[in-house]
């Protein structure tokens, strides 16, 4: 690890000034903020960012409030996921949100790991975390998982990089319909979850998220569930922890036994938290029988392109989804 | 790790265990502690306090910085850089060093660096060592002062949860998290406990046993 200086700002002013311009596309990796540190010490080790500046957030008051309110919570960026995950009310409101929390890592990273270092760590692909690699992730000219080993790699959304997001929240957030509170230099703004991440396709290619240079996440913010019932389903190789070899947030709303309103965001099979909209639409009015199960479940992979070690996340998707689905119909 | 303020370590070597509490005449580890502090002598940064941040900006550390670390209820000064991971620090820079915490994969995978943050069990070699100033940090070595073996470390022993021994400390700790919080813990919340902790011997039968037992002992004699 290069050393580094250690900045520990107090405020938010503090924090953005420290950061790089707007558009200091080429220098932003120059400052690094840290919350939890279990995704930057990582990449810092393998040598991924060499930054000149630390910005420690953990100064910063207010950033690890936790708040429950009339129209929802506020999750503050420096949550800990082992505070989600422990939330009894949370738990009952939105129960997929403290499972996704609880599924993260292990105790160990999820009593340091924060939600706003979940949302925004880096992918896990072996080729981008491999140093001597210079992927296109790493300003490199080609994605070599595309034609490489991409057992763990996308099966959707993929292409010009073919990673997956390796984040257990962001399905569950983006399937509450939250939004972000980014802050910076030129002050507040929102976004919905679901735009905060980026296909790279349509985004650049070397970020995952809309964050400028200039900006950091400070807080998300998840509507009321009244009414609603939710469960994240997630399947790991290593059962003691690992991250998702596909995953999913399923959320509904029922009314005698028939579903009145659907969420249905997939993680691990995407760059983005893949949400499946047809397959919500096609689960209004329906009973949650198999034939419903199986009817969403090709809705909701439909447009998959496995790559030539990871088509098992096809039937493996489904199956979660059919399990996801028949948890909530006896919940 | 190319950390220059402390001398890299072979991975692979536990060292050799000092009897009893017997200061060692000189042995390697302590010769290159020296001479790192002696090359890292030059620059030495002083830390300013959070409450000044606002009139003078941020507190920043530079180069070699001292701070004070809370380790297992003592303050102690010490003398690293900002990179510097509290499994480093521990192990290199405080006195005498902390060496009950094992440096095994380094990248938060394996847990043999487990160590109590406020009372939490985290992997001291993801932690940077100045992001725990002000708060207290307790090592395998602070879990009895006065080196009898705790009812978990006792358990240990009764039900053969370790075989080489190396991943132990990690284990230790993770459970007794686990059991301080609640005793009566069962199998699976144990496991889930020390799910972030490898035992390449395969004990983890025995220490699952030996942490159902504890949990039991500690139940008869009133939580603690």
């Amino acid at each position: 690890m290069k050393n580094f200086t250690y900045v520990m700002p107090t405020s938010l002013e503090q924090v953005v000034e420290l950061l790089p311009g707007p558009r200091d596309l080429k220098t932003r990796d120059r400052v690094k903020v840290l919350a939890g540190g279990q995704d930057l010490l990582g990449e810092l080790k393998e040598h991924l960012v060499e930054p000149e500046q630390v910005v420690n957030l953990k100064g910063v008051p207010g950033l690890a409030d936790l708040r429950p309110q009339a129209s929802g919570w506020q999750i503050g960026a420096l949550v800990t996921l082992a505070a989600l995950e422990e939330n009894t009310s949370l738990r009952a409101s939105h129960t997929m949100i403290a499972e996704a929390a609880g599924s993260v890592g292990s105790t160990q990273i999820r009593n340091q790991g924060t939600v706003g270092g979940n949302l925004c760590q880096r992918p896990r692909c072996w080729y981008y975390r491999h140093e001597q690699a210079v992927c296109i992730k790493k300003g490199g000219a080609e994605c070599f998982a595309y034609g490489g080993l991409n057992k763990y790699n996308a099966i959707l959304g993929g292409g010009p990089s073919y990673i997956v997001h390796p984040s257990d929240l962001a399905p569950a957030l983006v399937a509450a319909g939250a939004t972000a509170l980014i802050r910076g230099k030129k002050g507040e703004r929102t976004v919905e979850l679901e735009r905060f991440f980026t296909l790279p396709s349509e985004g650049a290619v070397t970020r995952e998220n809309v964050l400028a240079p200039d900006e950091v996440l400070v807080r998300v913010d998840v509507p009321a569930m009244a009414g609603w019932k939710s469960t994240y389903v997630k399947f790991r190789e290593r059962s003691s922890y690992d991250f998702a070899l596909a995953a999913v947030a399923a959320a509904l709303k029922l009314d005698g036994g028939k579903v009145t309103e659907a969420r249905l965001v997939l993680g691990g099979v995407a760059p983005v938290p893949w949400r499946c909209e047809k397959a919500e639409k096609a689960l209004v009015g329906r009973k949650l029988d198999a034939e419903t199960c199986r009817v969403v479940g090709e809705l909701a992979l439909e447009g998959a392109e496995p790559l030539a070690h990871n088509a098992y996340k096809l039937p493996l998707a489904k199956g979660l989804i059919a399990k996801a689905l028949t948890k909530l119909a006896s919940a | 790790m190319s950390d220059a303020a402390s001398p890299p370590e072979a991975k692979s070597s536990p060292e050799p265990r000092s009897g009893s509490q017997a200061k060692p005449a000189l042995t390697r580890r302590a010769f290159f502690k020296g001479a790192g502090v002696v090359a890292a002598g030059g620059v030495i940064g002083e830390a300013v306090s959070a409450a000044n941040a606002r009139a003078y900006g941020p507190a920043t550390l530079e180069g070699t910085v001292e701070v004070e670390l809370d380790i297992n209820g003592a303050k102690q000064k010490v003398t690293l850089e900002p990179r510097t991971t509290l499994l480093n620090a521990l192990r290199n820079h405080c006195n005498p060093p902390l060496t009950g915490t094992k440096l095994v994969c380094d990248r938060g995978s394996c847990g043999a660096c487990t160590v109590h943050l406020d009372g939490r069990p985290v992997y001291s070699c993801m932690t940077l060592a100045v992001d725990t100033v002000g708060h207290k940090v307790k090592t395998i070595e602070g879990l009895s002062p006065r080196g009898e073996l705790t009812v978990l470390q006792q358990k240990f022993c009764e039900h053969d949860g370790s075989q080489c021994g190396f991943c132990t400390p990690g284990f230790v700790m993770a459970i007794t998290a686990c059991l301080e919080r609640n005793p009566a813990a069962s199998l699976d919340e144990i496991q889930n406990a020390c799910s972030g902790n490898l035992c390449r011997c395969g004990t983890q039968p025995q220490i699952f046993e030996a942490a159902l037992a504890a949990g039991r002992a500690l139940q008869a004699k009133g939580g603690k």
